[in-house]
C-alpha cells in the first residue's frame, strides 16, 4: 500500500470523460476542472449521470473513454485503493463487525500507519461524536452514522473528499444543519470536496462552484448566484429554483439592451444576459423579481399590463400570487410581505413589473418545462 | 379483542405440543433407553443379546480404551473434511451471492440438487469415480501424481472425499445466506480505504461471513463426526470410523451396552467441542 501517493495534490481534471452503457451514455463526453480546495456539486436529477461521474473519480466505474487526472498525475485506470480519494457514501457504507473507533482507523492502518489515537480521536472530535468510539455503527441514529461516514474519510486527509448524496436519508432539519457544518468542516480541513445532490438548495447553500448535469453532460456551471440570476437553458432556469419564461421577439437594440417583444409588449433585456441565438427567445424572470401593482405605468423597468390574479397563497414571508396574463399564460409572483399592504385577491387585475437586469433570455426553440417534471425528493436511489 | 379470547395464554403450548410429543417420544424415551442400556452387563449363562442391568460404569472406560483409534479417526477424517467442505464452499458460495446475476437461483437449486439422489447411491457412485476404471485414477498415474499401484478406494483419502462431498451442500447454503446479506457497498467503501482486494476479503467479507462459517462447520463437522456409510462403502477395515463400530457392535456382535457407552461417549465429546469452538468463534460479536 506504499503506492498511495497522497501527496497528490491539486485540481481534478475531467477530459472528454464518458461512460457508455452499450448504447446509452451515463456520462458523456464531460470535461471540466476542479480546483483544490474548493466545494463543488455536481447537481442534477435522478438518472443524469452524476453518481456515475463520482464513482468513476473514486475508481468504482471504469470510464469508456477520456481521462481523469489529480494534479499532474493520471489516475484514470488507478486502482480505488492506490487514489488519495476518500468517498462518504450514499447510505455510508460503515462496516457492522468493527466498533466505530475502528471504522475511523480503518484507511489509516491499512496505509500502515501504527499510531492511530491520536489521528482518529481528532476526527471523532471534529464530528463532535468523541463518546461514541467503542459502540457498533447499528447502536447509532442516521445523523451519527453519517458524521462517522464523514470521519472515516476526512481522518485520511485525502486530497479529494467525494459525497455521494451524503445527507439524502436526513430528515429536512438534521439536514439543514449538517449542510451548515459540512461547509464549515471543509473550510476547517481545506480538503476538496466533490459533492453530488439532486437538492438544489443543498447544493446551492454548501458550495464555491455547481456544475448541473442533465442527461450525461454539464449544461452549465458556475457560482450559485450566477447559475441562479443568469441560467443559459431552461433546464437551468427551471431545474434551480423556479422561474416565468415568455416567449417573445427580439426586435431591436438599445445600447447594451436588447429590446423585445412579448406579445406585442415591449421590454428590455441585458445583451449579456441574452443567450438566444436568433430572434426568437423565451425571456426568463424569477417570481420574487416582479412586483405586483395595480399602476398602468411602472415607476421604472419593464412593465406588462392586463393580469388578472387567478390564485393566492398567503405563507407568512411572502405570498404567493398566479396571474393570467392576456396571452392565456400563467405567472409566479412572490411578493414579500414588507409593506404593510392588504394582498391583493383573486379577481383583481394587476400589472407586473420589474427592473430590467433582473430578466434572462434562453433561446426560443428550447422546451419551456424542461427540468420541472422532475421532483427532486423522488428517487434517491438512482 | 374477540382475537386474543380465541387464542389465550394456553395458545403457543398447545402449538409446542406436537413437536415436544414427537421430541419425547422420539428422542427423550430412547436416549434414556440407550442410558440404561450403557451401564448394563450380560445376564450370567444366558442367550446372546440378554442382559442385565448392573451400573457397570467401567463399561465406559472399556468401551473408549478398546476404540480409541476409531474416535481419533473419526474426529480427524470430520476436521479434515469439514476443511476441505469449506475450501470449496467458501468461493462457490461467494459467488453465487456476488458474481452469478441471473443465475443466481439457477445455482442455488444445483447445490441442492444431489438430494434428489439417494445418500447411499451417490456414495456408490464415488467407488466407481475413484476406482479403477473411473477416470480419476489413470489421469493421476498419467500425470505421475500417483505410482502405478496406488488405488484410491478403500483409502483414508476416499472416505474423506466422500463425506466433504456428501456434506458440501450443509456448508454451502449457510455460507451463501452470510455472504449474500453482505452489503456490496461496504466492500467498496473498503477499497475505497486504501485496502486491496486481498485486504478487504480478510478485514471486511470474512468477518462478515463469519456467522455461515459457524453454520457450516457445524453443520458438515458434527454429522460426519459420527458417519458411518462413507467408510462403510469407501473404506477399509483400516479407516473405520467410530460411526462403523457402533453399528458393528448393536447390529452384528449384540453388544449393545459397549455400542450405548460409546454413543454416549461420541456425543459428549462432540458438545464439548462445539461448545469451545462456539466460544472461540465468538458469534454473539457479530451482528
Amino acid at each position: 500500500m506504499a503506492d498511495v501517493s497522497t501527496s497528490t495534490r491539486g485540481d481534478l481534471r475531467l477530459t472528454h470523460l464518458t461512460k457508455s452503457y452499450g448504447d446509452f451514455n451515463a456520462v458523456n463526453d464531460l470535461s471540466l476542472t476542479i480546483p483544490e480546495g474548493s466545494f463543488f456539486a455536481l447537481l442534477g436529477p435522478s438518472g443524469c449521470g452524476k453518481t456515475t461521474t463520482l464513482r468513476m473519480i473514486a475508481g468504482l466505474e471504469e470510464p469508456t473513454q477520456g481521462s481523469i487526472s489529480l494534479g499532474t498525475t493520471d489516475i484514470t485506470y488507478t486502482k480505488p485503493y492506490q487514489r488519495p480519494i476518500n468517498t462518504v457514501f450514499q447510505n455510508y457504507a460503515l462496516f457492522p463487525h468493527l466498533t466505530i473507533f475502528e471504522n475511523i482507523a480503518f484507511g489509516l492502518r491499512r496505509r500502515g500507519i501504527k499510531d492511530v489515537d491520536d489521528a482518529v480521536n481528532k476526527a471523532l472530535a471534529l464530528v463532535e461524536l468523541p463518546h461514541l468510539a467503542q459502540r457498533k455503527p447499528t447502536q447509532l441514529s442516521g445523523g451519527q452514522q453519517q458524521r462517522i461516514a464523514l470521519a472515516r474519510a476526512i481522518v485520511n486527509r485525502p486530497a479529494l473528499l467525494l459525497l455521494d448524496e451524503p445527507l439524502g436519508a436526513l430528515d429536512l432539519k438534521l439536514r439543514r444543519q449538517m449542510q451548515i457544518e459540512l461547509k464549515w468542516i471543509q473550510k476547517e480541513v481545506g480538503i476538496t470536496f466533490v459533492h453530488v445532490t439532486h437538492d438544489q438548495e443543498e447544493a446551492m447553500t454548501m458550495a464555491d462552484t455547481i456544475a448541473v448535469m442533465n442527461e450525461g453532460e454539464i449544461e452549465q456551471m458556475g457560482s450559485p448566484a450566477d447559475l441562479y440570476d443568469n441560467p443559459k437553458t431552461a433546464f437551468v432556469a427551471n431545474f434551480l429554483g423556479q422561474s416565468n419564461l415568455i416567449k417573445g421577439t427580439v426586435t431591436g437594440n438599445d445600447g447594451a439592451n436588447q429590446i423585445v417583444d412579448l406579445y406585442g409588449q415591449k421590454i428590455s433585456l441585458q445583451k449579456d444576459r441574452s443567450h438566444g441565438v436568433d430572434s426568437a427567445i423565451y425571456a426568463g424572470i424569477r417570481p420574487e423579481k416582479f412586483r405586483i401593482s395595480r399602476l398602468q405605468t411602472a415607476t421604472s423597468g419593464n412593465i406588462l399590463t392586463g393580469g388578472k390574479v387567478e390564485d393566492v397563497s398567503y405563507i407568512g414571508v411572502s405570498t404567493q400570487y398566479q396571474v393570467m396574463m392576456p396571452w392565456g399564460q400563467e405567472l409566479m409572483v412572490f411578493e414579500q410581505n414588507d409593506d404593510g399592504v392588504a394582498p391583493f385577491s383573486v379577481g383583481e387585475s394587476v400589472n407586473i413589473s420589474w427592473e430590467p437586469i433582473f430578466t434572462f433570455g434562453l433561446r426560443g426553440d428550447e422546451d419551456a418545462e424542461a427540468g420541472t417534471e422532475v421532483n427532486p425528493e423522488e428517487d434517491l436511489d438512482e | 379483542m374477540s382475537s386474543q379470547k380465541k387464542f389465550g395464554l394456553s395458545t403457543p403450548y398447545l402449538l409446542l405440543l406436537p413437536g415436544m410429543g414427537f421430541l419425547f417420544t422420539f428422542f427423550i424415551l430412547p436416549i434414556i433407553n440407550l442410558a440404561q442400556t450403557s451401564t448394563q452387563t450380560p445376564v450370567a449363562g444366558g442367550d446372546t443379546g440378554q442382559y442385565e442391568q448392573t451400573l457397570r460404569f467401567q463399561n465406559y472406560i472399556d468401551a473408549f480404551v478398546e476404540n480409541k483409534e476409531q474416535f481419533g479417526r473419526s474426529f480427524v477424517y470430520a476436521i479434515l473434511a469439514t476443511a476441505l467442505a469449506l475450501a470449496i464452499a467458501y468461493p462457490l458460495a461467494y459467488a453465487i451471492a456476488f458474481k452469478s446475476g441471473k443465475l443466481k437461483n439457477l445455482l442455488l437449486v444445483l447445490v441442492v440438487a444431489p438430494f434428489f439422489t439417494s445418500f447411499l447411491l451417490r456414495t456408490i457412485a464415488w467407488k466407481q469415480i475413484l476406482g479403477e476404471q473411473g477416470f480419476v485414477v489413470p489421469t493421476l498415474r498419467s500425470l505421475h501424481l500417483i505410482s502405478e499401484s496406488t488405488t484410491l478406494t478403500s483409502s483414508a483419502f476416499a472416505v474423506v472425499a466422500g463425506m466433504t462431498y456428501n456434506f458440501l451442500p450443509f456448508m454451502t447454503l449457510p455460507l451463501y445466506a452470510s455472504i449474500d446479506r453482505i452489503d456490496p457497498r461496504t466492500l467498496e467503501a473498503s477499497g475505497d480505504l486504501y485496502a486491496n482486494g486481498f485486504t478487504t476479503f480478510r478485514k471486511v467479507t470474512f468477518p462478515l461471513s463469519l456467522p455461515g462459517v459457524v453454520a457450516g462447520t457445524l453443520l458438515t463437522f458434527i454429522p460426519a463426526a459420527g458417519d458411518y456409510v462413507n467408510a462403510a462403502i469407501l473404506g477399509s477395515p483400516q479407516t473405520k470410523m467410530i460411526g462403523n463400530v457402533i453399528d458393528s457392535r448393536f447390529f452384528k456382535i449384540v453388544d449393545y451396552p459397549t455400542a450405548s457407552a460409546l454413543s454416549f461417549t461420541l456425543m459428549a465429546a462432540i458438545l464439548i467441542l462445539v461448545t469451545i469452538y462456539i466460544r472461540k468463534a465468538g458469534t454473539e460479536e457479530l451482528v
